[in-house]
């Protein structure tokens, strides 16, 4: 490992420096993914850029609307221990508490797991299925993008040259809406999911309203399973119903085969998974899955 | 280049020169020969690097040294009891006998330390839980858990 390493302390110098050394720089924020990255030289970037001295970017906080707004380089441990977040998102508490080890939780933040573009981040899914838009800021300005367009490939992102991704915004959770986020991974949080279900819906007499299921590491990057949702959309939910929108969430995943697990396997779990996260959500269980507990 | 940071490491401050690219595992191990921070795998998975910084659990062996200006660091070897060389979280590992090959010992004691200092009245699930990121090769974990839970119990006290 050999790079320089560069501390700017405004997103302006930092915007700056990414133009100027083009492909050449790294953004290290906790460092838990890239310093990986670069030991086992995956990637040899001559400059490293820690964007950790900028003031004012690790914020969780709500608006007057209540929306959330999460700045890039907040702590993934902060996300998961907040009251607010707990009480007014806690789909995100829930993903950010499997995110990794706590020794992993207490460095990482939500912008490098969501910069870092692995198909398997565990914020993604949960973020995607809340609407969530990314504020990205870059030497022409800023703008936002949903974060479901936000990824373009594994370890890939719509970030162009100069561009870092500087807050998130979450639409409020109305509060009748229910959200879960399910990982399967054989060391629990500590590894990387085989399988990631994020699902929120709305309930209304019965009938399911709003419903959101996002895939993780199913697919070339984080995906909204929208054949699933659509059938669920306006339906009153049956267990026959739940069964037939697992297993399109099942057929439209892309999964591949890897270490963790083949990509039959994954399909499989995709149905299993996405079933409990929509039990859940519509109020047919009311823990995480006395069933996805044992499996967990 | 080599810079020079000031690194307040158990209590002492720790003026050293470090390349950007050394990680505190690697300057508190082969720098300042605090050697009891082991190097497991290197990658963030095994917890034998843990150390606390600022009060919280960190993987050693995945942090910049140079990020670790301004910050507390504390090692097992800043572990202090209160009338003793030993905290109790060591001599509860001794006596019930949490330690084999003793590799993954410092790091799992660490991360004890944090877990207990934020919730110093954890169920089993959690200590289990919290100890998710720490890989023990020996133990089967049991008596890990059962060390942990007997200082909770005595803190009690």
């Amino acid at each position: 490992m050999r790079f320089q390493f560069l501390q700017p302390l405004t997103i302006q110098e930092a915007t700056a420096l990414f133009a100027e050394y083009d492909g050449e720089a790294k953004v290290i924020a906790g460092g838990t993914d890239l310093i990986n990255l670069i030991r086992t030289k995956a990637i040899r970037p001559p400059y490293v850029v820690d964007i950790g001295r900028i003031p004012g970017l690790d914020h969780v906080r709500y608006d007057a609307n209540g929306a959330l707004i999460i700045g890039a380089l907040a702590i993934i441990r902060n996300l998961e221990t907040s009251n607010d977040v707990k009480q007014r998102h806690p789909v995100i508490a829930q993903a950010a508490g499997q995110l990794g080890s706590v020794a992993i939780r207490n460095v990482g933040t939500i912008g490098g797991n969501l910069c870092h573009a692995s198909p398997a981040a565990d914020t993604a899914p949960a973020l995607i299925a809340l609407g969530a838009k990314a504020k990205i800021i870059g030497p022409a300005g800023e703008r936002t993008v949903v974060l479901e367009d936000f990824f373009t490939g594994p370890g890939q992102t719509v970030l162009q040259r100069g561009e870092i991704l500087a807050e998130l915004y979450v639409p409020p959770m109305s509060p009748d809406s229910k959200g879960v986020y399910l990982k399967h991974a054989s060391r629990g949080a500590a590894d990387l999911a085989i399988v990631g279900v994020a699902a929120v819906a709305t309930m209304d007499r019965g009938i399911c309203r709003n419903a959101k299921i996002a895939l993780g590491a199913v697919g070339p990057t984080p995906m909204r399973a929208r054949n699933a949702e659509t059938l669920l959309e306006g339906k009153e939910t049956s267990d026959a119903l739940i069964g037939q929108a697992a297993e399109a969430a099942a057929a439209e995943s892309r999964p591949i085969t890897d270490v963790r697990a083949s990509a039959d396997y994954r399909r499989e779990m995709v149905q299993v998974f996405t079933r409990w996260a929509i039990r859940r959500v519509t109020g047919k269980e009311q823990e995480v899955g006395s069933e996805a507990t044992a499996v967990l | 280049m080599k810079q020079l940071v000031t690194l307040r490491i158990n209590d002492t401050d720790e003026e050293i020169y470090v390349e950007p690219w050394w990680t505190l595992s690697y300057v508190l191990r082969e720098e300042l020969n605090l050697t009891g921070t082991k190097e497991g795998c290197n990658g963030g998975h095994c917890g034998a690097c843990t150390v606390l910084i600022d009060g919280k659990a960190v993987m050693s062996c995945l942090y910049l040294a140079m990020k670790a200006q301004g910050k507390e660091i504390l090692t097992i070897e800043g572990l202090k009891g209160h009338n003793g060389p030993l905290h109790p979280l060591q001599e509860a590992f001794i006596e019930h006998f949490a330690v084999q090959c003793g590799y993954c010992t410092p790091g799992l004691i660490m991360t004890a330390k944090a877990m207990l200092d934020e919730n110093p009245n954890p169920t089993e699930e959690e200590v289990r839980e919290g100890l998710n990121g720490n890989v023990c090769r020996c133990t089967g974990y049991t008596k890990i858990v059962e060390a942990i839970l007997s200082v909770a119990e005595k803190q009690k006290l």
